[in-house]
């Protein structure tokens, strides 16, 4: 325990926030300590997990996206038409077509970083607009609200009345959210593919001394990334019960901030699944909490902003260079 | 029978370079042919290697025995590195080479295979990865291979703990390798190339951040490996760990051949002449300089923890010497002297006026410089040109009205360049295009512009090679002749021997020596620092 502690500083940490500011708002608030909000809070943050553990690959692998978002609002759009081509499909169908549109999407960025050499955070913020402007200009902005009814039925899982009236339900974006956490965390640390994309985000030239292949590196990493985002899209549109072109516009970034906060870095070689699920989990618990105590929310960002700075400055700063004198060792460099 | 090329002497070593290798190469050849009484593990001939337009190597030929730990030296540039990574297979040489190992013939090699086939490096910056556990780092070629496996965690630990082993050195396998020291770094890297049936090890500086007490100890590993049959090819500044270890030196110069010799009868003169082409007869430069003002005085410095009632003066135009081991609070004494960190107690005087610094931007204004121990990360912007790298401490000298003026920079760049003999191409050139020794230069240039009192010197010559390392000191002792105070850190001992006036012995964070270079020996000085 001592050396998970050691090596798991992170997501110790973001735990132990998350319990502090969970007993906070359950004196706070009259309804936050509930298993059914706790559910709640479950069933409305899986499609941010899955796009979290996706681009938490890119990470790790010293890449960065910012078109994961609006990729996924393209996914759903070209899903729609697909499905509709096929006279209705079904959730495999769906899942094996979002999936695929996704990995595809991925792999142009992929392309563009490893094939022209273009930095990935230029080559996504390119992509990310013109995913956007294509879809903007083709749907002129129209939603489809005309889905097929297997993706717009609510389908739960599991469900249970508790003794004080309140339901705890485990729905099928719960399910399609756990399977995506469990592969990527297989795939990142139980797979050879998955350390050698740690190995190349810690140390590219190190990594390519031993041979691994640095294109396969990127397509894996944003393949994986977008097969996230196509499947996260699917499930969205299933949630919302309908497809809007921006309604994922502007995701990228709270993604991205919980998954920096579940201690990934920018640059690469860090990061785990765990920290990620915490990461969006703390951020979907202080909104929640906030909401539940009648904060405006026009306040929201401004207080998620904050915690993430708080907790990067902790996170990348031991306490003895804050406070220098506190120990002898402090301030070497 | 130990067939050697005969020594060029220093006269033939100034002819041009393309006689040399055809004499080299055909030499090489025909030993091939002959045959010693052991045949060769590694032979490579004809070996040609061109980076846009410059050709980093010349038909160079180089043979290693089975194990034997055979050095490769050379100044930076000569292409030592280059034909490091042509042997592993990072680069692919011109067409028409031949590389002879272990029995095959390869016109190239490819990482894969010279891995597979037991060609192992450690590289000069490690290629370790530190977010990564220990054992990962150690056997990371269990997770190498083109299709997915499954990683077996207990297999990588149990890999790694038995190369540990092997070097008798204990690591707790599971943590990251960011929480270990550049020391224990090195041996992850030497366990890693351990791992699997190495017969060909390569060492690229292995030992340029050790300290000599570790250095010891690797050499030791060297020697376990090399009586092991693993042969071992051995790259480094050090020449008297070169002499030390190694039965072998091939020794090359701007990308050609100079020659193989053995290392019996070999001097670390004589194979500085050879990598050079030059002579370097190092004498004594002590001076007494008692009659200057003093400009630094420090009185009962102490920083808990890492150096305690320090006292030192330094006069106008003197040298004053600082050594010590690695760890010893060297540098953390020179950075409260520029006011990067702040002293717990005691006083300093600059001019005979106490100073209290709050930071380096109030030492940089009262006349102190300080060129950094990391020059490559923390004294020199490394993608930035070498005009904007020597004006970043004096913008104020280059601006007129808040702006930087272009003609002030150029003039004021073009006189240091002059004044330091540094050969550049363009002044817009990035700084990383110069050599070790040139990038120095500009470090020290950058400092001078800055009109300093006292220049603080911490490790100088960390990744200069030897012929430009006096260049170096020539520089500094016309400074000091010109009426700086000069400060000269460095842990090893015959650098502040020759050239500085007076050295100060500094251990665990006291002064516990001080040395007159006239009177004393340097063999008095390095048997106390290195006791």
């Amino acid at each position: 325990m001592r050396s998970f502690a050691r090596t798991h500083a992170t997501e110790v940490a973001l735990l132990a926030v998350i319990a502090v500011i969970c007993t906070v708002l359950s004196f706070a608030t009259a309804n936050f300590f509930s298993l059914g909000n706790a559910f709640d809070l479950l069933n409305t943050s899986s499609v941010n997990i899955i796009f979290a553990v996706g681009l938490l690959v890119v990470l790790i692998a010293g890449g960065i996206d910012i078109s994961f978002a609006v990729a996924a609002s393209v996914v759903q759009y070209g899903t729609a038409i697909a499905l509709g081509w096929i006279g209705g499909g079904g959730w495999l169908s769906g899942l094996v077509i979002a999936g695929s549109l996704g990995i595809c999407l991925g792999a142009i960025n992929a392309l563009l970083i490893h094939r022209f050499r273009i930095i990935s955070i230029v080559a996504t913020i390119s992509t990310f607009n013109i995913y956007f402007g294509l879809l903007m200009f083709f749907t002129k902005g129209v939603s489809i609200y005309d889905l097929p009814e297997w993706l717009t039925d609510r389908v739960v899982l599991f469900e249970h009345e508790m003794a004080d009236g309140s339901w705890i339900e485990i729905t099928l974006p719960v399910l399609v959210m756990v399977l995506c956490v469990i592969a990527t965390w297989v795939l990142i640390t139980r797979t050879t593919t998955g350390r050698q994309l740690y190995a190349f985000g810690d140390n590219p030239e190190g990594a390519r001394r031993f041979g691994i292949n640095i294109g396969a590196m990127q397509f894996i990493a944003f393949g994986w990334l977008g097969l996230m985002a196509g499947i996260g899209g699917l499930v969205q549109a299933h949630y919302a019960q309908e497809v809007v072109p921006n309604a994922l516009y502007g995701r990228e970034l709270d993604v991205l901030a919980a998954v920096v906060l579940g201690g990934a870095r920018l640059g690469g070689g860090k990061g785990s699944v765990l920290g990620c699920v915490l990461g969006v989990l703390l951020i979907a618990i202080t909104q929640n909490g906030l909401n539940l105590m009648g904060v405006s929310p026009f306040a929201f960002k401004m207080i998620v902003g904050a915690i993430i700075l708080i907790a990067i400055t902790l996170s990348n700063t031991s306490i003895e260079r804050l406070l220098p004198f506190v120990s002898q060792k402090g301030a070497r460099r | 029978m130990q067939w050697v090329l005969p020594a060029a002497g220093p006269a033939s070593a100034g002819l041009a370079s393309p006689f040399k290798t055809v004499f080299g190469h055909t030499f090489m050849h025909q030993l091939a042919i002959a045959g010693g009484s052991e045949k060769p593990l590694l032979s490579l001939h004809d070996i040609n290697m061109t980076f846009g337009g410059v050709k980093a190597l010349r038909n160079v030929s180089f043979d290693v025995r089975p194990g034997e730990v055979h050095c490769l030296a050379g100044e930076n540039g000569c292409g030592k590195s280059t034909l490091i990574k042509i042997i592993t297979g990072v680069y692919r040489p011109a067409d028409g080479a031949s590389i002879e190992y272990d029995g095959e013939t390869y016109s190239h090699m490819s990482p894969v295979t010279a891995h597979d086939r037991g060609i192992q490096v450690i590289w000069q910056d490690l290629a370790l990865f530190p977010e990564m556990s220990v054992a990962e780092n150690i056997a990371f070629q269990t997770v190498l291979g083109r299709w997915p496996k499954l990683v077996d965690y207990g297999r990588m630990r149990k890999i790694a703990t038995e190369a540990l082993e092997r070097l008798g050195i204990t690591l707790d396998v599971d943590l990251p390798l960011k929480e270990y020291a550049i020391a224990q770094r090195q041996i992850v890297a030497i366990a890693r190339a351990l791992v699997g049936e190495a017969k060909l090890v390569f060492m690229d500086e292995p030992t340029a951040s050790l300290t000599q007490s570790e250095t010891d100890h690797l050499l030791d590993i060297v020697r376990g490996l090399s009586a092991a049959a693993v042969a071992v090819v051995f790259v480094s500044h050090r020449l008297a760990e070169v002499l030390e270890i190694s039965s072998r030196i091939t020794v090359l110069r701007d990308g050609a051949l100079v020659g193989v010799y053995p290392a019996a009868g070999m001097t670390q003169s004589r194979i500085t002449e050879l990598m050079t082409g030059k002579i370097f007869d190092q004498q004594v430069r002590a001076k007494s300089r008692q009659d200057q003002p003093v400009v630094l005085e420090v009185k009962g410095l102490s920083r808990p923890g890492q150096f305690d009632d320090i006292s030192l003066t330094v006069r106008r135009g003197e040298t004053l010497g600082i050594t010590g081991l690695l760890g010893a609070g060297r540098t953390e004494l020179a950075q409260t002297l520029f006011g990067m960190l702040q002293p717990a107690a005691g006083t300093i005087m600059l001019d005979g006026k106490p100073v209290r610094f709050s930071s380096n931007r109030d030492a940089i204004k009262a006349g102190v410089a300080y060129l950094s121990e990391d020059r490559l990360s923390l004294g020199l912007i490394q993608p930035q040109s070498i005009s904007d790298n020597l004006v970043i401490s004096s913008l104020g000298k280059v601006a007129s009205g808040g702006f930087l003026s272009d003609e002030r920079k150029r003039k004021l760049v073009a006189g240091w360049i002059a004044d330091l003999g540094v050969k550049i191409g363009l002044q817009g050139d990035a700084i990383s295009t110069l050599s070790g020794g040139n990038q120095q230069r500009i470090a020290i240039a950058k400092w001078l512009a800055t009109d300093p009192k006292l220049l603080i010197l911490d490790a100088p010559t960390v990744g200069v090679d030897v012929g430009a390392r006096a260049g170096i000191f020539d520089i500094v002792a016309k400074l000091a002749d010109a009426g700086l105070a000069i400060i000269l850190i460095s842990d090893e001992v015959p650098e502040v021997y020759f050239n500085a006036d007076r050295v100060l012995h500094m251990a665990q964070g006291r002064m516990i020596g001080s040395y007159d270079p006239r009177s004393a020996s340097l063999a008095e000085i390095e048997g106390a620092v290195y006791a």
